[in-house]
């Protein structure tokens, strides 16, 4: 390929090379309404802005502000905490209904179709439905047998971090499942067959063939949770808008609150230039000691 | 007559006399098929349970009368159902935001999908180190949280002129929506054989041809996967219609979920009728394209 004189457009067009100028309009929407605002996040993070009026230079002192915030400190560890406990809930639920759903069984085709009715609803919807179901007054409490769980739910500080984990749970494992699905029915017959006849018993069939199969893919389902966990705005916003307290207020969440209901922009930059500086470092981390950087060579080395 | 038999022969293999059924591929083998295994199937009737008592509450909720409601057994099927709910979220002005979900959800799939199949096809045909960056600044493009934008975004869309506009939603969905859509289509056309885009530039057919006849139809399964997945974010969004709209007329689904809450606050079937609501055109999509849908969402990811 790089025999083939790239600088000359001419002989470019006779070779097989497509014209780079192709990538431009995408590149150009992409820069524009991401990487334009990621900058702005930046010198924002260095001004004073109430959201409407002037845009006035601060230096550092938002910076210094935030950082001895203890609401700050209170939000990276909810954003770790709930990081750490939904990738522990998530990935093995995911992955045993995965493996389960890959069977033929008639019956569990319907199951993996009902699984997947989580996936139709929007966030919104999510946390709406959720909100009335724990209500103290009206929710499933109220049912006969069930008063155990008449618990003021989202109005229990202690109890609401592990409410939000649940219904993120509810909403994300369809998802996940999906992927694991699809994995375990690539993962070859001969594998299961030669282990049955060895004498395998189920239990080890599923530690030393599935689980080494499914690698890959429980990289992929991670890394999108783990990433995606920085992004858990809208399911904890309408479910609790931060509270009962500060008791959810999530990284995103506390952003949104300071610019957008203290009307806060400078401070608010803040908190998104640590989000990105944690998104970006979660990547880097991810990439760097996980199959996502063979996946990433290969792009590279097209 | 001949071909039905020749169709329900294969049916006869599985009974006891025929002979023994050929392992199919990616399936779970008989050994394992013939034991049930108790423990994961009480495990998948439990979160079977998990996943429809809530909706199941929703939609049986949403068929009570608001009178009563706050005294019923929440579980109970409805003794008198009643669509008065519906009505009401219907006369609030629902046709308008399905619509205007709809409008932007179109838009901006359809932008997505064209600019970044041009941009995959660059990435992967062409050669020197512009395409090479481009693909490194779409990978980074993927680590960016949305939510750490959303501040710039909102004085940029403010100072265009286009607040509380369709346009302000369609824009940063397409912006946003770009880098795992090429990483997706870049890594299906990479499989097309080299050859088959070699004979058709000697030919002398140019990029766009190329792009039309060649890439297009044979990425035709990663095109759709894009489109569902694209199609899913923009119409479940929440936080561009939260920030960068306000007025009734520009509101979305989800937007319109969540103003019903603030509206409605006592009358909770209303609500969940409005969530109901909210979810048919999902549901009927899933109904209609469900091989699609789901060949599509695990089909991007599982490589």
């Amino acid at each position: 390929m790089s025999v083939l004189p790239t600088d000359n457009p001419a002989a470019r067009r006779r070779g097989s090379g497509a014209s780079g100028l192709f990538a431009v309009p995408a590149l150009l929407m992409f820069v524009v309404f991401a990487l334009v605002p990621l900058a702005g996040a930046v010198v924002l993070s260095f001004t004073h802005w109430d959201g409407l009026g002037a845009i006035t230079w601060q230096g550092l002192s938002n910076w210094t502000r935030v950082l001895h915030d203890p609401l700050t400190g209170n939000a990276l560890l909810l954003t770790v905490k709930i990081m750490v406990v939904s990738w522990v809930v998530q990935t093995p639920i995911s992955l045993l209904l995965g493996v389960f759903t890959a069977g033929t069984q008639r019956y569990r085709a319907v199951l993996a179709a009902l699984y997947f009715v989580p996936l139709l609803l929007s966030s919104a919807a999510v946390a709406i439905a959720f909100k009335a179901l724990l209500d103290p007054n009206f929710g499933i409490g109220g049912a006969p047998g069930l008063h155990a769980l008449a618990q003021n739910w989202l109005g229990d500080p202690d109890l609401v971090l592990y409410v939000v984990i649940f219904v993120i749970a509810w909403q994300f494992v369809p998802f996940h499942t999906l992927l694991y699905q699809a994995a375990v029915r690539q993962i070859p017959d001969s594998l299961y067959e030669a282990a049955t006849i060895d004498g395998a018993g189920r239990l080890q069939q599923f530690w030393y063939i599935t689980l080494p199969q499914l690698r890959n893919t429980v990289i992929t389902s991670s890394t999108l949770m783990i990433t995606g966990s920085l992004t858990y705005f809208d399911v904890v916003f309408v479910l609790t808008a931060g509270g009962p307290g500060n008791s959810t207020r999530l990284l995103p969440v506390d952003m949104y609150l300071t610019g957008f209901q203290a009307n806060d922009m400078g401070d608010a930059s803040v908190l998104a230039v640590i989000l990105v500086v944690i998104g970006l470092a979660l990547a880097f981390v991810l990439t760097r000691f996980s199959g996502f950087s063979r996946m990433r060579s290969e792009q590279e080395g097209l | 007559m001949v071909t039905t038999t020749t169709v329900r022969e294969p049916a006869a293999r599985t009974g006891p006399d025929g002979p023994a059924p050929r392992p199919r591929r990616g399936r779970t083998p008989r050994a394992l098929r013939r034991r049930p295994n108790v423990l994961a199937g009480l495990g998948g009737f439990v979160w079977l349970a998990v996943i429809i008592v809530p909706v199941y509450y929703v939609v049986i909720s949403s068929l009570r009368a608001q009178q009563g409601f706050f005294a019923t057994n929440p579980l109970a099927f409805p003794s008198h159902i009643t669509f008065d709910n519906y009505s009401l979220v219907l006369n609030s002005g629902f046709g308008r935001y399905f619509l205007n979900s709809v409008v932007i959800t179109i838009a901006a799939v359809a932008v997505t999908v064209v600019l970044s199949l041009m941009a995959a096809y660059a990435v992967v045909r062409g050669n020197g180190r512009f395409v090479r960056s481009a693909f490194s600044v779409f990978l980074l493009g993927l680590a960016i949280p949305v939510h750490a934008t959303i501040i710039p975004l909102y004085y940029m869309i403010t100072k265009v002129h286009l607040y509380d506009s369709l346009l302000a939603l369609i824009l940063p969905s397409i912006g946003f929506a770009i880098p795992i859509t090429v990483l997706i289509l870049a890594n299906f056309i990479r499989d097309i054989p080299k050859e088959l885009f070699e004979s058709m530039r000697m030919d002398g057919a140019s990029d766009l041809r190329i792009l039309r006849s060649l890439v297009m139809p044979l990425a035709r399964p990663a095109i759709v996967t894009v489109g569902i997945y694209d199609g899913l974010h923009v119409w479940n969004g929440f936080l561009f219609p939260l920030i960068l709209t306000q007025s009734p007329n520009q509101r979305v689904l989800p937007m319109a979920l969540w103003t019903f809450q603030g509206e409605f606050t006592v009358n909770v079937p209303a609500i969940l009728a409005a969530v109901v609501l909210s979810t048919l055109p999902m549901l009927a999509a899933y109904l209609l394209g469900r091989r699609y849908l789901v060949r599509g969402l695990t089909a991007g990811f599982s490589k």
